[in-house]
């Protein structure tokens, strides 16, 4: 393994770089560990997926502009959150549409890549020596899985956490509610699917609930830590870092 | 049909209905059941799907030929055609008719498009006596209610309700056995069935290249409606339309599949117009109404592909916020996610039709079960664009996103406010989290947790991180 061989820009997205910092130092170091050369733009912050989900495209164009300015000529970008991801492979197609940027757009959705897809479809690891004691269970967050095909990855990385038994989770594949303003703008259908995805997620008695999106996790944990379940919620990077206990 | 009630009203409503989250947990689970296994037991399920597809999409490109050559092929058989350009023009068109024909009692079997046009109320103002035949639509209309679920319609209602309904309006001793129930309902139906004048249907396809339409159901009522009375009605969706005989193979499977689970539903009729002569069976007279009312309006634009749409089901079955809520909560004709999209096309004068297309988490269950691979999330989202154009968006939310966007695009506003996030959060928050939180975020608050900003952030630790790195000479 040499170091250098690979260069990737780490989009760490706004929200894993103000709310879940470890999230992205587990993404990034793995990556490195893996002979990866990660590079983190200073003025790399949103993909305007808030914005676009909202209806406000004008806005969203602006947000998103300004990111394909800072990814052009880049090389590989990955992120560790499904739904950013999904944004620009999928979404940015339709925001461009029509407009000067539409070939960047494309040419950024084909070089885009959510972070276990790039670790298991493009390095090929799935075996990165962690270790975690005690039962995990996997959710399936809904745009990763729908818009991005992953769910696999995950399995296959979590497979290989030495220690750890892993256990299906009941309705693994239904939304947990979170959908970004929808959290708030229609709180009540939110969180009373919210409620279906937690007995679920109690039901399999886990320590753990891993996913690969930090919305699903803002989502979740939310939720858990409201009901004062003893059952924890990480981003499938943190377990694999060995990073259960930093927060 | 106005609606007396907001949008949000119903939603609140529908959460604490507890019959109806009964009935809703059983009945989604069922279907959604079914069709996992239907759908698994076809290996070439994804390549059906790409067929029903293609047929559908080929139908739409041509309609202006395909509806001439299906309305030539009806008229060749004896059958009468009614382009109906609107709702208006439909229920007049039946009305008269009736009139015309003597009729005082009519026999209905299931149709979305009668629903979207309220035939029934009209007819019934008309002073004709209107039967629904199909179960579910006659347990509804008992209750006085309209459908909740396309293909499913009283899905909404438990057995136990459908007991009371029978014991108040049939007689029928109270039970939660389903054959007795059904018994009752038959027996009330038949004596409708052998008095009515004219039978009314919706069209599952129409067949131009053999002037047919073809209904599909379970229970056989259809076959009475249409058979039985002296005088057929049918009403189509213009887009309804496949080109020929043969597409139907195809299109009768994924419509069986995806709506019930099943591997073809128990009746399939074809019919083509009225008995011939010397013919014992069947209607005299035939008729056929292309109804568009609205739709070639949607066809050249950015909804266009909601017009594949074969009226499954499965989206809603599928869909995590149809299942919470049901489908009277969408207040329109059509439910569920494809009625969200629908909703606001087909009936734009309902007053929070816009907000149909905000209740939805982009999950993308319903694009994954659509056996025509309708993009719903993408038109969901086209929705939620053109009411910001039209002005529709909340004051709060236009000034949040405002700030949003503002942080988003300059790097020394984003490290500036989120220090201050942090320094706020330093004062509310207990255990790393907020408990609570101001107005709007109380919403969030309200029934979960919300995580605070640890002390640094990405960024911060990323430098940290690099310059350790360097200086040990990595
Ligand atoms: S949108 Fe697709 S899944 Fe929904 S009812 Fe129509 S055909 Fe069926």
């Amino acid at each position: 393994m040499t170091t250098g061989s690979r260069r990737i820009t780490f989009f760490a997205t706004c929200i894993v770089d103000q709310l879940y910092p470890t999230v992205g130092m587990a993404a990034a170091c793995l990556l490195e560990q893996q002979g990866v050369n990660v590079d983190v733009p200073d003025d790399l912050l949103c993909c305007g997926q808030m914005a676009f989900n909202a209806g406000f495209r004008d806005d969203a164009y602006t947000i998103a502009g300004r990111t394909l300015e800072v990814l052009r000529g880049k090389g590989d970008v990955v992120l560790p959150s499904g739904s950013c991801a999904a944004m620009i492979r999928h979404l940015y197609h339709e925001l461009f549409a029509h407009t000067p940027f539409a070939a960047a757009a494309d040419e950024l959705a084909h070089r885009t890549y959510e972070w276990s897809e790039y670790l298991v479809d493009v390095i090929g690891v799935t075996d990165v020596g962690a270790h975690f004691s005690g039962r995990i269970t996997y959710h399936d967050a809904c745009h990763g899985l729908r818009f991005l095909g992953l769910g696999k990855q995950a399995r296959m990385l979590l497979n290989h956490v030495a220690g750890a038994e892993v256990v299906p989770l009941p309705g693994c594949d239904q939304c947990c509610g979170f959908g970004g303003l929808f959290a708030i703008k229609q709180a009540s259908i939110s969180t009373a699917m919210l409620e279906r995805k937690l007995e679920a997620i109690e039901s399999t008695k886990a320590d753990l609930l891993v996913t690969g999106d930090v919305s699903c996790m803002t989502q979740i944990a939310g939720g858990l830590s409201r009901r004062q379940s003893a059952i924890r919620t990480r981003h499938l990077a943190e377990v694999l870092a060995n990073m259960v206990d930093a927060r | 049909m106005t609606q007396t009630i907001a949008f949000y009203d119903r939603v609140d409503q529908a959460l604490h209905d507890t019959a109806l989250q009964t009935a809703l947990n059983r009945a989604t689970t069922r279907f959604v059941g079914n069709r996992v296994s239907a759908i698994s037991a076809l290996c070439e399920a994804d390549r059906l799907r790409d067929q029903a597809r293609a047929i559908r999409a080929y139908a739409l490109a041509h309609l202006d030929e395909l509806l001439p050559q299906l309305a030539a092929n009806v008229e060749a058989r004896g059958g009468h055609v009614c382009w109906a350009s609107d709702g208006e023009e439909a229920r007049r068109y039946i009305i008269e008719l009736a009139r015309a024909r003597g009729v005082r009692s009519i026999v209905k079997s299931k149709s979305m498009a009668s629903e979207e046009i309220h035939l029934n109320e009209a007819l019934e103002h008309a002073g004709f006596e209107v039967v629904e035949t199909d179960l579910g639509e006659y347990i509804i209309q008992l209750a006085g209610e309209t459908p909740s679920h396309i293909i499913a319609p009283a899905i909404h209602k438990t057995r136990e309700q459908v007991s009371a309904l029978f014991e108040q309006h049939l007689g029928m001793p109270p039970t939660t056995e389903v054959p007795p129930m059904i018994r009752t309902a038959r027996q009330a139906l038949r004596q409708r069935f052998l008095r009515a004048d004219m039978g009314i249907s919706g069209v599952n396809f129409g067949v131009a290249d053999s002037g047919a339409i073809v209904i599909v159901e379970n229970e056989g009522n259809a076959r009475l409606s249409t058979t039985v009375p002296r005088i057929h009605v049918a009403i189509m969706g213009i887009e309804r339309i496949v080109a020929r005989l043969a597409d139907l193979g195809v299109m009768l499977q994924v419509l069986a599949r995806s709506a019930t689970g099943q591997k073809l539903s128990v009746y399939t009729s074809l019919i083509c117009g009225s008995a011939r002569p010397g013919e014992e069976d069947g209607p005299e007279e035939f008729h056929l109404v292309l109804l568009d009312n609205g739709r070639s309006r949607i066809l050249g634009g950015q909804y266009a592909e909601s017009l594949l749409c074969i009226r499954c089901g499965a989206c809603l079955n599928a869909c995590p916020v149809y299942q919470a809520i049901g489908g009277h909560a969408y207040g329109g004709v059509y439910s569920g996610p494809i009625g969200a999209i629908l909703t606001p096309l087909l009936q734009p004068d309902l007053p929070d039709a816009y907000l149909l297309p905000q209740a939805s988490s982009l999950c993308g269950a319903c694009q994954e079960v659509c056996p025509v691979r309708i993009a719903i999330p993408d038109m969901l989202l086209r929705h939620r664009a053109d009411a910001v154009r039209a002005g529709k968006a909340h004051p709060v939310e236009k000034a949040a996103i405002r700030g949003y966007t503002l942080t988003m695009t300059h790097p020394a506003i984003y490290r500036a406010s989120g220090k201050a996030a942090r320094l706020f959060s330093r004062i509310l928050a207990r255990k790393g989290r907020f408990r609570r939180l101001p107005p709007p975020l109380h919403l969030w608050t309200k029934q979960r947790d919300f995580p605070a900003p640890p002390s640094k952030t990405f960024r911060e630790l990323w430098a940290e991180h690099r310059k350790q790195r360097s200086q040990n000479g990595a």
